[in-house]
């Protein structure tokens, strides 16, 4: 993928990140989101994950996001109102993702490999819904079975958490 | 027979006597009685028939061994002064048995009497016999034990309790002293048997403290075997027991032991002068103080207790001034004449049923004739009236003082003069005058069976002081300081005496008192106010300890700090979402920093 | 040309900006949804390592892949049970400011 795309790409992704936690209205914070994921999505799809850029569209921009306004749509969550802003948790706050982000800086600047460039494929890639399928239901089968269990038991929590307690 | 069995045989025969009568025949009282004077009278025999033959065979057994560097065994030494012993303390032993019989008659717990009476015996010759530290020690604590036993015979009278335990607990105090100069001398000489470490004295020689120490440790025990100044408080006491148990133990054998231990380990203490200096002024002390003592005493067995003290002084004092030879000399006469003393004493309680305030007598020369003149001859030889056996000996001491150290002469004489007066007041007041109760007017000689054991004492009272009876049994100090002696001693018996009787001819009541010689000194007010503010002192630390170290400190300390952690910790619970991934954030920030990026 | 390690910083500045995220917002939905960007920061390394380190015959390594459908899958699930929660707790404190609730304070 030309680079100038990447940049494109990364660019978008991180300023909608940035507006996600700017914004103070929620809505316009899915917003952004969402379009970061997309930005995202497409990254994946630039480093031949094809499969797994389509499942980030379809499930977390489709879905994830969708219920998350419709939450707030349903709480009617306004723009938050401006509060007195403690000082110092929000330098403190600043500092320490300011240092993450310098101590990340710098391993990645120290790691050997990070300069090369990929590697080339030998062969055509559009099969890796085919791929991570057989690896899915062969290598990592006990995991795939524990993930249905797990978002049965989520579907679960999430209607007894939600009900309204009865009068 | 053979020989080597003898000296088993008179050890022993008290011992099995004492162990029947506790196993058999505790029932049969009258049995008991005659199986232990049967088994003394043995030891007699046996006894003499050793010191007939000059039999100096020692026979040993293996007892103990530690890895060979702790041996003890069970031996017997023979020399002229063990066998002298031996005769004198189974003689004297025999005849207070006779004398008991006649007594304890009446008494309900005669069984254990004499059973407690055979062990003494047992442990007494053993101690005679004994040629090592440590079975010395051993039987020397058994010789304790019986004498609680038999001071505490009466144990339903408070007093005698008392008494039993007073006499136990001094005379450990001085055992526990005895314990460590033993084992200061085992240390350092590595033996334990007298003959072995006499050779090795030179060992000892060369660090003169501790040798100093050894010796006044060991005669420690001595001092409270022997009733010396600071430990004699038990001896008064002790005369809640029956009185022959008086005359045997606390006047003629027992309180002998100290004595003659000290003589036995002599070369040990001769080789110290400052032991020998301070043994010597503990005996002047002693022997001034009782004698001091004694003359306000108003109770027969009393005024013969403190009179034992004080010629005990006398014997530890010329243990101080290195004769061995002169204290045995006197131990010897002392034991006769003591015990005669003591025996008529009980005569004269018997008649008159059980009375011992001398106040509460008078006038008995009469009606106790036997009792009166042996009292008389006992008196005298304890006054020192030639030519009684005392005067022999007591002048041995005191020309060994006026040689060596004139102070302590001018103690003696001091003691040899209130001596006369308050043994002259004893006779004076008991037996002169007119009866002053109706128990002294109704008197009766005491039966057979009581009198001729005080007259063969009597007999020897008198005549053994002369030096061709009793170079036979000891070795009679010579005289080499003339003619100066004996007058100093003769006058102070004469003014001692002449004093006596005129404050006290005819009179009905004591003449003067003297607080502080009438209650002893305040000694024993001295020892009770001690050991109850020691104790006070400990409890007050102990409480202390409990209430603010244990229970403030550990206790509530530990409480009390958890729970100040606790609160600490608490402070970090902020309840604030974004605090916590602060902390969540900067802890990862220095995990990454410490970890990855040093 | 875009290589890996500018994938690994891109991915990195993502995670910075969630974690700032859920350290200075004070509305829950909007720490949540920082959450998500954590995530897929994550996700975005892991494949950009699985492109990078290829199988022996040069062929992509899809364990990478299985493993970021499972993130997204687990992320998914709890999303749903955390606005699930978040909607009871508006129930019954009718705010979505984080510091008013503070019960478990000491």
């Amino acid at each position: 993928m030309p680079s100038f795309l990447f940049w494109i790409f990364a660019l978008l992704m991180l300023v909608f990140g940035a507006g996600v936690i700017i914004n103070r209205n929620p809505v316009a914070s899915v917003l952004n989101l969402v379009v970061s994921f997309l930005a995202l999505a497409a990254l994946f799809m630039s480093l031949d994950a094809y499969f797994v850029g389509i499942i980030q569209v379809l499930v977390y921009a489709g879905a994830v996001m969708v219920l998350f306004l419709f939450i707030i749509m349903l709480l009617d969550l306004r723009a938050e109102k401006r509060r007195k802003i403690n000082w110092v948790a929000t330098v403190g706050g600043t500092v320490v993702a300011l240092a993450l982000l310098i101590q990340i800086f710098y391993v990645v600047s120290n790691l050997r490999d990070a300069r090369q460039p990929f590697p080339p494929l030998a062969r055509s890639t559009t099969d890796d819904v085919h791929n991570i399928g057989a690896l899915l239901f062969s290598a990592y089968n006990l995991p795939f079975q524990i993930i249905g269990v797990l978002v049965l038991v989520a579907t679960v929590g999430v209607v007894v958490l939600s009900k309204r307690q009865l009068p | 027979m053979n020989a080597t069995v003898l000296p088993w045989i008179a050890l022993l025969a008290p011992l099995a006597s004492a162990v029947a009568i506790m196993l058999f025949t505790l029932r049969r009282k009258a049995l008991s009685s005659y199986i232990s004077c049967a088994a003394v009278v043995v030891s007699f025999v046996a006894a003499v028939a050793l010191f007939a033959r000059h039999e100096t065979a020692a026979a040993a057994m293996p007892w103990m061994d530690v890895a060979g560097v702790f041996t003890v065994a069970i031996g017997l030494t023979l020399d002229p002064l063990s066998r002298m012993m031996l005769v004198l303390v189974s003689g004297i032993g025999a005849l207070i048995h006779i004398y008991s019989l006649g007594y304890m008659r009446e008494d309900a717990g005669k069984a254990r009497y004499f059973a407690a009476l055979s062990l003494f015996m047992f442990a007494m010759l053993g101690i005679v016999l004994a040629n090592n530290f440590v079975m010395l020690f051993i039987f020397w604590e058994l010789v304790g034990f019986t004498s609680y036993v038999l001071i505490g015979h009466w144990f339903e009278r408070d007093a005698a309790a008392k008494a039993a335990n007073k006499a136990f607990i001094t005379t450990r105090i001085g055992d526990f002293g005895f314990m460590i100069g033993i084992l200061m001398v085992w240390m350092a000489t590595g033996s334990i048997n007298f003959t072995e470490i006499a050779p090795q004295m030179s060992i000892l020689s060369a660090h003169p403290t501790f040798l100093a120490v050894a010796a006044l440790l060991i005669f420690c025990g001595a001092a409270g075997k022997s009733a010396q100044f600071p430990l004699h408080v038990w001896l008064p006491d002790a005369m809640e027991g029956p009185t022959p148990v008086s005359a045997l133990i606390h006047a003629a054998t027992m309180v002998a032991a100290g004595v003659y231990m000290l003589v036995r380990v002599g070369f040990i203490i001769q080789a110290s002068a400052t032991a020998l200096l301070v043994i010597a002024w503990i005996g002047a002390i002693t022997a001034v103080m009782a004698a001091l003592i004694a003359t306000q005493q108003n109770d027969i067995k009393r005024i013969l207790a403190y009179s034992t003290l004080s010629q005990l002084g006398y014997m530890v004092m010329a243990v101080g001034l290195a004769s061995g030879n002169a204290a045995i000399f006197h131990l010897f006469t002392h034991a006769f004449f003591k015990a005669l003393l003591f025996l008529a004493a009980g005569s004269v309680i018997v008649a008159l049923h059980h009375e011992q305030d001398i106040w509460e007598m008078g006038g008995l020369r009469r009606p106790l004739r036997i009792t009166f003149l042996t009292f008389l001859a006992g008196g005298f030889a304890l006054m020192g009236l030639p030519p009684f056996s005392g005067f022999f000996s007591k002048d041995a001491i005191l020309a060994l003082a006026y040689e060596r150290n004139v102070p302590i002469f001018v103690v003696a004489l001091a003691t040899a003069f209130l001596t006369a007066f308050y043994v002259t007041r004893l006779v004076v007041i008991v037996f002169f005058g007119q009866p002053r109760s109706h128990a002294a007017r109704a008197s009766r000689e005491s039966p057979a069976v009581m009198t001729i054991p005080l007259s063969v004492l009597a007999l020897f009272a008198t005549t053994g002081g002369f030096t061709g009876f009793s170079r036979h049994f000891v070795v009679v100090p010579h005289e080499t300081s003339g003619a100066a002696v004996p007058v100093f001693a003769l006058a102070a018996l004469f003014c001692g005496a002449g004093l006596a009787l005129l404050l006290y001819r005819g009179r009905a009541t004591e003449t003067f008192d003297v607080d502080l010689l009438q209650r002893k000194f305040y000694l024993d007010e001295f020892y009770r106010w001690l050991i109850r503010s020691t104790q006070e002192l400990l409890a007050s630390i102990a409480a202390f300890t409990d209430r603010w170290i244990i229970d403030a400190g550990a206790v509530r300390g530990v409480a009390g700090g958890t729970w100040g952690f606790g609160a600490l910790l608490r402070l970090l619970q902020l309840g604030n979402l974004q605090a916590y991934s602060f902390l969540f954030g900067l802890g990862i920030v220095l995990i990454i920093y410490f970890a990855v990026l040093r | 040309m875009a290589t890996l390690g500018y994938y690994l910083l891109a991915s990195g500045m993502l995670f910075a900006i969630g974690f700032a995220g859920v350290m200075l917002r004070r509305n829950l939905i909007i720490i949540l949804m920082a959450l998500e960007l954590m995530l897929n920061a994550a996700n975005l390394s892991l494949v950009a390592f699985a492109r990078f380190r290829l199988q022996a015959d040069a062929a992509l390594a899809y364990q990478a892949h299985v493993f970021v459908f499972f993130i997204i899958t687990v992320a998914a699930a709890e999303v749903a049970v955390g606005l699930a929660i978040f909607v009871a707790l508006f129930r019954v404190r009718q705010t979505t400011h984080v510091e008013d609730i503070t019960s478990l304070k000491f």
